[in-house]
């Protein structure tokens, strides 16, 4: 717990003027990278609430292996879902190391179990390369794209694709948007 | 069993107990008349045997007990000591006492002066020994007061409040004071703080504030001192008749900005500021509901946190700083006053769907071709607003089934000796933390033999089953019954008494009737006051914690083996009492691998789940009963079967609530794959996609 | 979460009568013979409320008011004592210890369920 809680508020609102400035010239983005095994994956910053150590979550009644459980995230239930297993790799054997992060996508907040946070990177649009298509793969659609930073390939993920993809969401939302 | 025959039962075996310990000691005193413990003792005994008497309207017993007791109590104080002739009497007094215990435990009945020589040897001891006892002469519980139906004019009284500085010590509360005089109706505050003294020379539980009172009620004078009973002698109260405003006429109900600022001026009577305005300008603000909500939610969490750091301080053994287990227990207090207020602003009285009843009620009478009318009794008695929006349809169907079924036609009405007029009694009052609302007529009460016929002819009873009135009653309660021999246009609109029971357990609320034919029946709603916390138990499956609704609980056991059997296709039953309970094995419902899944090594609970239909959750312990603050699953994630949200538990964990009704649909799918059921997909088409 | 009542009383009829009134309204109710009993069960479990009879064997009501009311933890606790109408000294003698209110014998269930909602709803 006492490892990492960082809270991303203050930080983005510090690095606001320079993503804009940025976008102004050279159309970069910064992405918050982190490790499942020996992958790297980023999110958009602007989609991530926070990060924070793992928690034990509460196991939910007949869910996919990715749904880890539900956490109380300030008085709110926050799911938290399983990146390796997500990919095929496997539930996540949890760690104290091991952290969450907080995402926003459209209008729910889930977590997202990773290994760890590796890196904030500033991303030009168009260094961005599109994913292969490859037969069958059904993980191309969760990423939006690869890039090459120094030696390493970072794949970003598309997390309203990702988590679309369970019609589980689907058809909530459309009940919530009917209530709107 | 009536409770109060069972009362009555223990009453006089322990009446038995104490006449014979009071002979005993009698008889010791004989030997010894200086025997203090044993003369207090026999005073005790007589006392008690009046006491319970009072209680049961046992007059004639009550009378003689209540001389015996003070002529015991003139020795016991050691106002007169005990002689032989005294001794006597006493004996010949307890043999007496002993046989009027006995003629009303029989029903027997005594001749009228039995007990007259012992009554005048008692009186002669008495007065010889100069013993009058100051009071009134005793009297049984005479039967509850009746409601009064005629509303009276309302009135405007100013009360001054000046409590003494030891009003706390006593632990009165003036908050609740207020809110006693809040029931009698609606009341503006003020508060003069002038008198708080600096922070260095404040005693913690000394009183520094008084108040000024404006009640506008239909009440008398000696229903508000009732209010300030208790601390009539802590503190100086003025009551004063006030002139009717002119602004809004005496009939005319205080609009609800003025109960809204009575509340507001309650709340914050603590802060800092002069006397409030008495009169004058109303000011109230209107407060977008979301940010009500939000507050809400804030407030749930500091009383999580709060459970939270008191589970933490708990825990840790032996050298905690007592100051921080002291201010914790504070922050919790102020942490329940401040959701009970944060709710309140959230709390409507049930008068806006009260008030919806007269027009139903004149327009189906029109169409029935009956009499009726509505009467009300409290309609400001306040709840959530959510309950108020989900409490409307079932009394709607409540109020016209009472017209429908209960009122009968004006002329049978008469020829019943009745009023051709009937009446539909719609009341409202909180009640240990509940909303209680009653739907009263006078009509026929329910038939048991038609409903009874109906249920055989619909297979819904066996032939020849022979019910208790009670059961019969509730039958009405069955999915789709109607008693109406034609369908009506009224009631007979597919929407029966179970829609309205369904409903009402949904808000976590409960159903009971009351019917005597020929009287008219009652229907009584049991309802939380919020829909934003739920009182629930607590159980175990593996190192998972669930919470099942207390209200659809029936009772929690451990089964023997012998009593637990497998149908075929169609799960395990539990035999109990002659009824067998569907088993669900939540364990296997829910997936939980690490779950004892057995009955007899766990628990059973079981609950109703809709229509009276039970089912025993097997389970692995129950760890206690809580209030939990509900919390949506569906905002950040989506529905589950049988689950129907969220909480958070002491230790910061999430808990899942039961879902009854959900699960029992949940655990028939289950039932029906018994070589997966934890693997099963769930049944709406929202299956995983791991699967591809 | 209901209330917790205390219920003080040597007679077990005036026990089950408050304990079953009680509990029909609501609360949750624990019961003591005397005020010896009352204070150990008190050790046990903490209430909200404590509605004592006076006449006790043991240690009586005012007694256990007393002692109570010297105990930092019960300082704000309700308490009520029941009394007789014949009884206006013991009532005073209660009150003086520090009784929040009374309660008359004989009362009906009503009446019960008012008086213990006007200290503690």
């Amino acid at each position: 717990m006492s490892v990492t809680e960082i809270d991303l508020a203050p930080a983005r609102g510090q690095s606001m003027p320079a993503v804009q400035e940025a976008e102004a010239s050279a159309q970069t983005d910064q992405f918050i990278t982190f490790k499942v095994g020996a992958e790297e994956y980023g999110v958009d910053i602007m989609e991530v609430r926070e990060i924070k150590g793992w928690t034990q979550a509460t196991r939910l009644p007949n869910a996919p292996t990715y749904v880890r459980g539900v956490i109380n995230l300030r008085g709110t239930m926050v799911p938290i879902f399983d990146l390796r297993a997500r990919f095929g790799g496997g539930e996540t054997e949890v760690t104290k190391t091991h952290v969450v992060v907080i995402v926003r996508v459209k209008e729910r907040v889930i977590g997202i179990l990773v290994d760890a946070v590796s890196d904030i990177l500033s991303i030009d649009r168009s260094t961005v390369q599109p994913v292969p298509e490859m037969d069958g793969a059904e993980d191309a659609k969760f990423l939006c794209g690869l890039v090459s930073i120094e030696d390493r390939m970072v794949a970003l993920l598309t997390l309203d694709r990702m988590f679309s993809l369970d019609r589980v969401d689907q058809k909530s939302l459309s009940a919530a948007e009917l209530q709107n | 069993m009536d409770p109060t025959d069972r009362f009555k039962r223990t009453y006089f075996e322990e009446c038995g107990d104490l006449l014979s310990s009071a002979e005993a000691r009698l008889m010791s005193l004989g030997d010894d008349p200086q025997d203090g413990e044993a003369m207090a003792g026999l005073f005790r005994a007589v006392h008690s045997i009046k006491g319970g008497a009072g209680a049961f309207g046992l007059d004639r017993l009550v009378k003689f007990a209540h001389e015996f007791e003070t002529v015991l109590d003139g020795f016991r104080s050691g106002k007169a000591s005990l002689d032989l002739e005294s001794h006597a009497t006493l004996l010949r007094a307890l043999d007496t006492l002993a046989d009027l215990v006995q003629a009303d435990r029989s029903g027997l009945v005594l001749l009228d002066n039995h007990e007259a020589a012992a009554a005048a040897e008692l009186a002669a001891l008495k007065s010889s020994l100069g013993l009058q006892r100051s009071g009134a002469s005793p009297r049984s519980a005479g039967p509850g007061r009746v409601a009064e139906i005629e509303p009276r004019q309302k009135r405007r009284w100013r009360v001054r409040f000046t409590p003494s500085r030891d009003l706390l010590r006593k632990a009165n509360e003036p908050l609740l004071l207020l809110r006693e005089l809040r029931t009698l109706g609606a009341v503006k505050v003020a508060v003069d703080t002038s008198a708080i003294p600096d922070l260095a020379s404040i005693e913690p539980d000394g009183m520094y504030l008084c108040w000024v009172l404006e009640v506008e009620t239909a009440e008398n004078e000696e229903r508000i001192c009732e209010v300030f009973e208790f601390v009539a002698d802590d503190c100086e109260i003025a009551i004063e008749p006030l002139p009717p405003t002119s602004a809004d006429g005496p009939e005319e109900p205080l609009p609800a900005a003025a109960t809204a600022l009575a509340r507001a001026t309650e709340t914050d009577r603590a802060a800092q500021g002069a006397i409030a305005p008495v009169s004058g300008e109303q000011s109230t603000i209107r407060v977008d509901i979301e940010k009500i909500d939000r507050l809400v939610n804030m407030v749930g969490e500091i009383l999580i946190t709060q459970a939270m750091l008191s589970q933490q301080v708990a825990a840790v053994q032996g050298d905690v700083v007592p100051e921080l287990a002291a201010g914790l227990s504070q922050m919790a207090a102020h942490a329940r006053e401040l959701q009970e207020n944060v709710m309140s602003i959230r709390a409507q009285p049930v008068k806006s769907v009260f008030q919806r009843m007269p027009r139903l009620v004149r327009e189906l009478s029109a169409q029935l071709g009956k009499e009726a009318r509505v009467l009300m009794s409290g309609e400001d008695t306040e709840v959530d607003k959510t309950v108020i929006e989900q409490l409307s349809d079932p009394l709607v169907h409540m109020v016209r089934n009472a017209l429908d079924h209960g009122i009968e036609m004006p002329d049978a009405r008469v020829t019943a000796g009745k009023p051709r007029t009937g009446t539909i009694l719609l009341s409202a009052r909180h009640r240990g933390g509940r909303i209680v609302i009653e739907v009263e007529d006078d009509g026929a009460g329910i038939d048991r033999r038609r409903v009874l016929e109906k249920c055989v002819a619909r297979g819904l009873v066996a032939p020849g089953a022979a019910p208790s009135d009670e059961e019969i009653d509730n039958f009405i309660f069955l999915p789709g019954f109607s008693t109406a021999s034609k369908v009506s246009d009224i009631s007979g609109r597919g929407v029966g008494m179970d829609v309205v029971k369904r409903n009402i357990q949904a808000l976590g609320g409960r159903v009971h009737i009351d019917s005597k034919p020929g009287r008219g029946s009652r229907f009584t709603l049991s309802l939380p006051l919020t829909l934003a916390v739920l009182d629930g138990m607590i159980v175990t499956l593996g190192v998972e914690r669930y919470i099942v609704p207390l209200a659809s609980i029936v009772e929690s056991l451990r089964p023997l083996p012998r009593d637990v059997a497998r149908l075929a296709g169609s799960g395990r039953v539990m035999a109990l009492r002659g009824e067998y309970i569907r088993l669900v094995y939540l364990a296997q419902v829910f997936g939980c691998a690490d779950a004892v899944n057995d009955p007899c090594r766990g628990l059973v609970v079981v609950a109703e789940v809709e229509n009276g239909l039970k089912v025993g959750l097997v389970v692995d312990e129950i760890l206690g009963q809580q209030q939990v603050v509900i919390k949506s699953l569906e905002t950040n994630y989506r529905q589950i079967d049988g689950i129907s949200a969220a909480t958070i538990l002491g230790d910061g964990r999430v808990a899942l609530i039961l879902d009854l009704a959900g699960l029992g649909r949940v655990a028939e799918a289950a039932d029906a794959a018994p070589t997966a059921p934890a693997a099963l997909p769930p049944p709406t088409g929202s299956s995983p996609a791991v699967a591809q | 979460m209901s209330k917790r009542v205390l219920t003080v009383d040597d007679s077990k009829t005036m026990r089950d009568m408050i304990a079953f009134t009680l509990r029909q309204a609501g609360y949750e109710v624990v019961e003591a013979t005397d005020g010896k009993n009352a204070l150990e069960a008190l050790a046990q479990s903490k209430v909200d409320c404590i509605i004592t009879d006076l006449n006790m064997p043991e240690m009586d009501g005012l007694e256990l008011i007393r002692r109570l009311r010297a105990n930092a933890a019960y300082g704000a606790t309700p308490i009520l004592m029941l009394t007789t109408e014949s009884d206006s000294e013991k009532k005073n003698d209660g009150r003086a210890a520090g009784a929040t209110g009374w309660l008359v014998k004989p009362f009906n269930p009503e009446k019960l369920v008012q008086t213990v909602s006007k200290v503690c709803p």
